[in-house]
């Protein structure tokens, strides 16, 4: 029946390894010392949307918006099965808040057009807002499925989800276009299929393409782009301009969330009583406890 | 920008009729809020039947309750409850809106902050009134919406200056539940729910829900696991210290994630905020999200081979050393001592 997904990925930082030396005065994150990773939650949403191509035809876009080394997780896209992707990227996104970035992503998603699903993962590990995906539901004027378990059943009009709720689960039933986010759980991700990562290990970004021109004054950018095009091996770039976009609600100055201060966290230290780890100790603290009619 | 109202909303969650305790904490603390501001403290309850429930909403200080009551509303559906919710907050444009960090609230919230232009911060900590000087601006009586961020490093105070509405989500348990000892003789002003076509577009099928049968909030004794303990059959050390001393077992955001236990038990920002009476925190290195969910302990013990562990700043007793081996000597002593 030939369904058309979006899918919206995230390269994150990996906030499990984070150092005190990637936070900027102004309290933005310097994600260029930080190790990129691709958001889980968004991989498996990747895979939804594969599953429904696998089962019922039709294809899958993805989209990301971010710095150009964001490209890295459109491959990957690429090696797991993913039909087209799209880079969004421009100087002046930078900054975004949850606002400004689910307004460039809509109007990305406008752009590509005729799509039945949008995906995205619930949330990305490094602001745990899950903000961005209802947001551009929001702005698509699409219903929203949101903390997604399961995918049940898909018509060409409509999807039944089962999806998580505060205890427990229920099972809802959308007409399409409709944006689903899902839980890491929701699907076992593919890995890359050899053969894909062979034919597109070497797509580029427009702005790969003009980096590459750059370092070689025998090549051009426009040329280049011709040629990666007929090998199916260049990724869209969609920039401020390419989207016709108010920059007034972009980057920085379309973020209504303002970082006020940065507090590092004092430790006040000191007060605590150490107890030797030892039977002594724990004999010494138990009856402390005990005393205290804490325990026992 | 000149901003007249200074009124404080609470979006009171229900389900099956029955208000969550979230919402009445978030009431207490948007009553304070709302005296610092100078303004009303409202609620807006959305449902069906609910107009007993929208009552006790006064008892924390609301001094009107929104209404919007249809059978078509009993569950909450994100379409009409978004809908309703943003048109109730563009025509009386209040200065706040609060709603619980729950999967209601984080379904709900984005919806309406995106239609409404307004600022959003999930998950904070702490709220406070203030005024602010930011980019050489002053601004009077801002909403302070604190919360720990990007691997728990630090604290920031994020504010929405340029919104007239400003919202933010906060996990139950943060906030004190804190009743008047006499209601507020408030008023129930009801709106009547007009259903458009969009609101139908997505329909409940089924729903499943069990009563939570993990009661963190409520346990005087928490034992408490990290990604130190190691793995899930570790874990059973946990369990066996917790039944022995009548406490619950819970456990970081990390311990969670490996799997260790289920998320329900996981105590933090992202998680429940707990006080009770003592905590033990085995193998846990004490990130800020954690800590925010349980420094108000009464008595806390720290368990953790790394003397460094920023949990020993905050711990009552510290023992420094292998979990595995300290807890088994905690559990022999325990008994010892009771027979």
């Amino acid at each position: 029946m030939d369904l058309h997904s979006i899918v919206m990925v995230k390269q994150v930082p990996d906030t499990a390894n984070i150092s005190g030396q990637v936070m900027k005065e102004d309290g933005t994150v310097n994600r260029a010392k930080l190790p990129a990773i691709f958001n889980h939650e968004d991989r498996a949403a990747l895979e939804l949307a594969l599953r429904i191509k696998d089962e019922h035809g039709g294809k899958v876009t993805v989209v990301t918006m971010g710095p150009p080394r964001a490209s890295d997780i459109l491959r990957e896209c690429l090696f797991m099965g993913a039909d087209e992707a799209i880079l969004i990227s421009d100087r002046k996104f930078a900054g975004a808040d949850t606002l400004a970035t689910s307004y460039v992503l809509a109007e990305a998603i406008k752009k590509v057009g005729n799509y039945d699903f949008v995906f995205a993962g619930r949330q990305a590990i490094d602001g745990d807002t899950a903000q961005v995906g209802p947001q551009t539901a929001e702005k698509l004027n699409i219903p929203q499925i949101t903390y997604a378990e399961e995918i049940l059943e898909v018509t060409e009009t409509s999807v039944k989800v089962r999806r998580k709720i505060d205890g427990g689960y229920e099972i809802l039933e959308s007409k399409l276009p409709v944006l689903i986010t899902a839980l890491k759980d929701s699907a076992f991700p593919r890995p890359f299929k050899a053969k894909r990562v062979m034919a597109y290990k070497n797509s580029k970004t427009l702005l790969e393409l003009e980096k590459l021109a750059e370092g070689n004054s025998l090549l051009y950018t426009d040329q280049l782009k011709e040629e990666y095009q007929s090998k199916h091996l260049y990724i869209q770039t969609f920039t401020m301009d390419d989207l016709k976009l108010d920059e007034a609600r972009c980057g920085v100055h379309g973020s209504p969330t303002k970082v006020h201060k940065i507090d590092s966290v004092v430790l006040a230290g000191g007060n605590q009583e150490m107890v030797e780890p030892n039977k002594a100790g724990i004999s010494n603290l138990i009856d402390k406890l005990m005393e205290d009619h804490i325990l026992g | 920008m000149k901003i007249q109202n200074k009124d404080v909303w609470v979006f009171i969650e229900q389900r099956n009729g029955k208000p969550a305790d979230v919402s009445f904490e978030l009431l207490s603390k948007g009553r304070k809020l709302a005296e610092n501001l100078n303004g009303n403290l409202k609620a807006v309850v959305i449902g069906s039947k609910i107009k007993q429930l929208a009552a006790e909403t006064f008892k924390y200080g609301a001094v009107e309750a929104l209404v919007i009551d249809s059978p078509e509303l009993e569950h909450y559906r994100t379409m009409p409850y978004s809908r309703i919710l943003t048109e109730l907050a563009e025509l009386h444009k209040p200065r706040i809106i609060l709603f619980g960090a729950t999967v209601i609230g984080r379904d709900l919230a984005p919806r309406v902050a995106s239609h409404t232009k307004g600022g959003l911060t999930a998950d904070c900590t702490d709220l406070q009134i203030s005024n602010v000087k930011y980019l050489k601006n002053d601004y009077e009586n801002l909403l302070l919406q604190i919360r720990p961020a990007f691997g728990g490093n630090i604290i920031a105070t994020i504010i929405t200056p340029e919104v007239e509405i400003q919202m933010a989500t906060v996990r139950e348990g943060v906030m004190r539940l804190d009743p008047l000892p006499v209601p507020v003789n408030g008023r129930i002003t009801e709106i009547p729910y007009v259903s458009n076509e969009f609101d139908n577009l997505v329909k409940i099928i089924e729903q499943h829900r069990q009563e939570n049968k993990v009661n963190l909030k409520g346990a005087s004794i928490i034992v408490s696991g990290g990604y130190g303990i190691g793995s899930k059959s570790n874990f059973k050390l946990i369990q066996e210290l917790a039944a022995l001393l009548g406490g619950e077992v819970a456990g970081s955001r990390a311990a969670v994630d490996a799997g260790f236990l289920t998320a329900d038990r996981q105590v933090g920002q992202t998680g429940v905020t707990v006080r009770p009476k003592l905590y033990i925190a085995c193998g846990i290195s004490g990130a800020i999200q954690h800590r925010a969910g349980m420094n108000e302990s009464n008595k806390i013990i720290a368990i953790n081979s790394d003397p460094d562990a920023p949990i020993f700043s905050i711990a009552h007793y510290g023992i420094v050393g292998d979990a595995m081996q300290i807890i088994p000597m905690f559990i022999n002593v325990f008994k010892q001592k009771l027979r």
